[in-house]
């Protein structure tokens, strides 16, 4: 038997989801390990270094990101049961959650619309064009809801996509830092902060600081999720009428 | 596993029916979490097997944002035009997100516990 030549293989497999499935997931164990070696520093983001190995991969491979995506979806796929899945460190919470109710709302609904709408004004200020401003507004929040809302306001929900990463890589970086700079030192409020500000990649570096910052994360997330699309939609339009865009 | 990985996939799925049908703004999966809580505050705490399927999915809640993170590439044109405004918001509106949630949470839980104190 003659055995095929090295390319026929590569032209065989690049195009079956198999690789790219096996690369997405081989990426971030990889960028994983290097994580854990530097001791978990959040300056070596798991998500930042597994996007850096698989760009160079595509680009090095002149590799389509719509091919890669027809096996990176398998991955991308389980954010929607993730999401579902963060009701369960959240009911541990709950007893603690009932007594601050008040503060947790007000720090939402201040957080949550400081973020968005500095966003946007900051970009439009700096002369971004209006569907990267809209796709801007929403990226605090977790990517499949950010996606649906940038939509709706006239972005681009694949660039809202990207955007919605780097602000959870951005947060986890400097998420703890930011916090003890304002002196704020509990658990609580720093996951909260984070699953709030930066969503799934901040609410992952929340659990490495402790049970409780994770499950506020989880907490920030699922509520700014919800604020977000429920109050976006329609104050962002307003804001645009009163500025005249 | 399985039968925890079904119910998660069951609450999605009935997150989002009622998103469509009743035109919901929310997105299926955060009907879904809202739904699952309320389900275990009904039957009073997750299963075993729940709470081990569930440790697992979000252990590794980050390799799930690596897919549409690649998506990076599809834009490095708009990216590139519009570096400026878009560095400068992000990492501008990134802290002030960071600093006014932790820090309003931190204040009135504080306030709150004094009050507390001297009750």
């Amino acid at each position: 038997m003659i055995s095929p030549p090295l390319t026929e293989i590569w032209v065989y497999l690049s195009a079956t989801p198999l690789l790219w499935l096996a690369l997405t997931l081989l990426a971030y164990l990889a960028a994983f390990a290097l994580h854990r070696r530097l001791h978990f520093n959040p300056l070596a983001n798991p998500v930042l270094i597994a996007v850096v190995l698989l760009v160079s991969t595509l680009y090095l491979t002149g590799t389509p990101y719509g091919r890669y995506f027809d096996g990176a979806q398998f991955v991308h796929f389980l954010l929607g049961p993730a999401t579902v899945a963060l009701a369960v460190p959240l009911y541990g919470q709950l007893e603690r959650l009932k007594k601050m109710a008040l503060p947790v709302l007000a720090a939402l609904v201040a957080g949550s619309l400081c973020a968005a709408l500095s966003a946007y004004l900051i970009a439009g200020a700096l002369g971004a064009s209006l569907p990267t401003m809209r796709s801007l507004a929403p990226k605090s929040v977790t990517t499949p809801i950010a996606m649906g809302i940038a939509e709706r306001l006239g972005g681009l929900p694949s660039l809202a996509a990207v955007l919605v990463i780097l602000t959870g890589i951005l947060g986890a970086v400097c998420g703890s830092a930011l916090m003890r700079l304002l002196k704020v030192r509990d658990e609580a409020a720093t996951g909260f902060a984070l699953g709030l500000a930066s969503h799934g990649i901040g609410t992952a570096r929340a659990f490495q600081i402790g049970e409780t910052a994770g499950a506020f994360a989880a907490l920030a997330m699922g509520l700014n999720g919800l604020f977000t699309a429920v109050s976006l939609p329609w104050l962002l339009p307003l804001l645009e009428r009163w500025l005249g865009h | 596993m399985l039968p925890a990985l079904t119910l998660l996939l069951v609450f999605q799925l009935i997150g989002e029916a009622a998103r469509l049908a009743l035109g919901l703004p929310v997105p299926g999966p955060v009907i879904g979490l809202a739904l699952l809580l309320g389900w275990l505050i009904l039957r009073g705490g997750p299963s075993a097997d729940l709470r081990g399927t569930t440790g697992g999915l979000l252990q590794h809640l980050s390799l799930l944002f690596v897919p549409a993170g690649t998506g990076v590439m599809l834009h490095v044109g708009r990216i590139g035009q519009e570096w400026l405004p878009i560095v400068v918001s992000l990492v501008v509106s990134t802290v002030i997100g960071l600093a006014v949630g932790g820090w309003v949470l931190h204040t009135l839980m504080q306030r709150a516990g004094r009050q507390e104190q001297s009750r």
